[in-house]
């Protein structure tokens, strides 16, 4: 085999104290697709975003052709041949397709750009993605499957002799994913590497020559062509000691506390979703980032509308057209998003904890000042919440500690079903098991408890059952005594019941 | 509080300043005059506070007041309609004017400078279409109803405190009692720093925008009642042009955001009161009225900046204590 093209050795790089890779080689040939899979979090996207210059790395080395590179940014990654598509989308939408394609680097004549060569040269790397638009369309009015395919395009115009994919069909239809996984083997055979980075091990299965799995910031193994199978890449991808660090007791569970039937979201309008929780049940729901999880609380939340299905609460049929609604019927949700969706940064924890219940506890229109102090002087206490004093604006709190103010809020409402969206993302250990214990608290008080979590460790340590998502379908359901991070993986990457639980 | 201190001690320089220079600053005549303005001015203000604490701008007021102080002479020595019907009239008016900037602004999603900016030219202009550009006015009658806003209360012998101080003394407590004192208050000031979250904790974030604007076309209106009974006759061409600006300019001196969340009833009435004096001082310290914008946009700027800077000061003393905190710990 050639010698590599492109070469991270020991690579290493933190986050605000977070190790998201500790010491991760890679190596891709010319000609060659190379997969990168692992969990969501393993540190698959940081490390592409080294590789193309995005984010520096603390410490190790990045080889092109074999020679030590220091890759400062992205412009030096593209002049070295290396392009990155991201997983997010980077256009500008209220840009037409050509000028899309040559984003800063307009070929232009005395400071006028050359608007003949933009176009031309457009429409010949459209041409070779199989996207047949206009390079003067505007991006915004193309499907979210086209707009992939002008990254892909932008990418190829700069000749890239490395282009790294990260989850480019997360967004595509079946067809497009056809047309894409074809240019992928045309790239290849004209000598092109290609590292490829998608959680549909199905895809990975079909175009990889090479598939290198990352776990918790760390290479956990390599498959060679003939060794790529479903089963082998789920069994590098998972497989680690559960710690003792949840504090989970099995719960006697009660009536049906919430019932869901039929639920369509906009997300994904041609599954719909069903299932039971009982009151005392903790409940996890997995699947892959995009699996339309966090859209399904946020319908059953009255945040977003559902397009069809039945919600109860204890038997009571709820439509929750906004999020006072759901409140009324007894449910609460703590969103994903908490800075965005979850506090007032600027307000003190005081008229943070309280603003839920303030309707509850008005006295004819007025505040109850009485009421919101005494909440404070239980919640803050019994959340074990740090804070100087009910006064300070909770943007000078620890991210832990905001997550508890938020929880603290809900908690207030005395709901009858608790709703968590990625309870612990971006807290510390200490306020992560504080959490779980509040978890276990409120079930053990009879309340239905739905935690989405990407989390694979926290889904299994904390849940009575689990629903796992997959594109936007309940892909199957497992008891606590069918738990194994393989059955897991295997329904959230879109494999069935009896082999997932087999399996493990 | 402090940005109330701040701007406090500014108007009572400028006051002093004043004092000192002209004579006729003190005098009872003045002194009333200049409590009439603010006054008037204050109402106002106090309805695009509202606006501006959910994050939004009013830009019509000053047409509104254009509008209702046409309306108001017009319905009733033109088309001779009773007084009680009249003020109803104007009143539904300016509420119902509220009323369509918050549908549109939130069940439409037009942004609120749009359909301010619209209002702004629309109401001026349907003003200068019903009177044809003619001056409205009420000649000698109505002096009772005049009375509203010409009337004197007495205060202590020979200084009385002029009504429209009365009014805007009723509007600046019960505003203040809303926004500190009850949830809808809480929940305005919440919508303004963060709409999504707002949403998420179960206020009807819409009905809540709603109102705001309500207040502020409601309280433009009254105003604007005021302002025409006080001087007794209204030019639709330039009647409560730039108000719009002095409403706004006297709420952001006066402490309010116009990212929103922030505002005090107290900070606003006092911004209003420097941005009279201001005017006064010109008039009475310079013979040239024509630098007047000149001066109020620069005192206007110089609050707005020293606020920022002691906002950044304070930011950095207290990133400084937390990385003390956390190397001593």
């Amino acid at each position: 085999m050639s010698s590599p093209i492109l070469e991270a050795r020991a690579i290493c790089k933190s986050f605000a104290g977070v190790r998201a890779l500790k010491g991760v080689s890679l190596a891709v040939h010319p000609g060659e697709v190379l997969a990168v899979i692992g969990e969501n979090g393993a540190g698959k996207s940081t490390l592409m975003k080294i590789l193309a210059g995005v984010q520096a790395p603390d410490t190790g080395d990045l080889l092109v052709d074999g020679v030590g590179r220091s890759i400062r940014s992205v412009q030096e990654a593209l002049s070295l041949g290396i392009a990155l598509i991201h997983q997010e989308l980077n256009l500008a939408e209220t840009l037409d397709v050509g000028a899309n394609i040559f984003l800063g680097r307009e070929p232009h004549r005395w400071g006028w750009i050359d608007a003949g060569r933009v176009s031309r040269e457009a429409r010949a790397v459209l041409g070779q993605v199989g996207l047949l638009v206009d390079p003067g369309t505007l991006v915004s009015t193309l499907t979210i499957g086209q707009q992939q395919l002008v990254e892909i395009a932008k990418a190829l115009s700069v000749k890239a002799r490395v282009l790294i994919m990260d989850e480019p069909t997360s967004s595509l239809s079946d067809h497009e994913t056809q047309v894409l996984l074809r240019l992928i083997r045309e790239l290849r055979a004209k000598g092109v590497a290609i590292i490829y980075i998608s959680h549909r091990l199905g895809e990975v299965h079909g175009i990889a020559d090479r598939v290198e799995v990352l776990r918790d910031g760390e290479n956990a193994g390599h498959l060679s062509r003939s060794e790529i199978s479903h089963a082998a890449m789920v069994k590098l991808m998972v497989g680690r000691e559960l710690s003792q660090f949840y504090p989970h007791q099995t719960h006697p569970s009660g009536e049906v506390a919430l019932e869901v039937r039929g639920l369509r979201t906009a997300a994904y309008p041609a599954h719909a979703v069903s299932f039971e929780i009982r009151a005392g049940e903790v409940v996890g729901m997995a699947g892959l980032v995009g699996a339309g999880r966090s859209e399904l609380l946020q319908a059953l939340f009255g945040v977003v509308p559902a397009l069809a299905g039945t919600v109860r609460v204890a038997g009571v049929p709820v439509i929750a057209a906004s999020p006072r609604d759901a409140m009324a019927a007894g449910l609460a949700l703590v969103p994903e998003d908490r800075k965005h969706d979850g506090l007032f940064l600027e307000m003190g924890v005081r008229e943070n904890l309280s603003i839920a219940t303030l309707h509850r506890d008005q006295r004819v229109g007025f505040l109850n000042r009485t009421k919101e102090r005494d909440l404070c002087a239980e919640m803050i206490p019994a959340m074990r919440i740090k804070t100087p004093n009910t006064e300070q604006p909770v943007q000078f709190l620890s991210g832990g500690n905001q997550q508890k103010v938020v929880i603290g809020k809900w908690l207030a409402t005395r709901p009858r079903v608790f709703l968590l969206d990625e309870p612990t993302r971006g807290v510390d250990i200490g306020a992560k098991q504080e959490i779980y214990r509040l978890m276990e608290e409120l079930a053990a008080k009879g309340v239905a408890v739905l935690f989405v979590s990407s989390d694979l460790e926290e889904i299994l340590g904390m849940s009575d059952r689990v629903l796992v998502l997959h594109e936007g379908r309940l892909n199957g359901e497992l008891s606590r005594s069918e738990l194994s991070e393989e059955a897991v993986m295997r329904l959230a990457t879109g494999g069935n019941h009896s082999t997932a639980v087999a399996a493990s | 509080m402090k940005k109330i201190f701040g701007i406090l001690g500014l108007l009572i320089a400028v006051c002093l300043v004043t004092a000192s220079l002209s004579d006729s600053f003190l005098s009872a005549y003045n002194v009333e005059n200049v409590l009439r303005r603010s006054a008037l001015f204050g109402i106002l203000s106090i309805g695009v506070a509202f606006v501006i604490i959910t994050g939004g701008i009013d830009l019509s007021l000053g047409s509104v007041v254009c509008l209702v102080g046409c309306a108001l002479p017009w319905l009733l020595t033109v088309q001779h309609w009773p007084v009680p019907l009249a003020l109803l009239a104007v009143v539904a008016l300016s509420l119902g004017i509220g009323l369509f900037h918050g549908l549109l602004i939130t069940k439409l999603r037009i942004q609120p400078f749009i359909v301010t900016l619209c209002g702004l030219l629309l109401y001026r202009g349907i003003a200068r279409g019903f009177t044809a550009d003619q001056t409205v006015g009420f000649g000698n009658e109505f002096k009772s109803l005049r009375l509203l806003a010409t009337g004197k209360v007495p205060f202590f012998p020979g200084f009385d405190l002029p009504a429209p101080l009365l009014f805007l003394a009723v509007v600046a407590i019960l505003a203040a009692v809303f926004l500190n004192r009850t949830i809808y208050g809480r929940y305005l000031l919440a919508l303004g720093r963060n709409p999504q979250a707002a949403t998420y904790s179960g206020i009807s974030t819409q009905r809540m925008t709603i109102l705001a604007y309500v207040v502020s076309s409601g309280l433009a209106g009254l105003g604007g009642v005021l302002f025409v009974l006080d001087v007794n006759s209204a030019q639709p061409v330039d009647f409560g042009s730039f108000y719009e600006l002095y409403a706004i300019a006297a709420a952001v001196l006066g402490g309010c955001s116009l990212r929103g969340g922030e505002g005090s009833i107290v900070g606003v009435l006092v911004g209003a009161a420097l941005m009279q004096v201001l005017r006064n001082m010109i008039t009475l310290v310079t013979t040239r009225n024509n630098v007047e914008f000149a001066i109020i946009g620069a005192v206007i700027l110089l609050g707005v900046v020293a606020d920022e800077l002691t906002r950044r000061i304070a930011a950095k003393r207290r990133a400084a204590q937390v990385l003390q905190g956390a190397t001593a710990a």
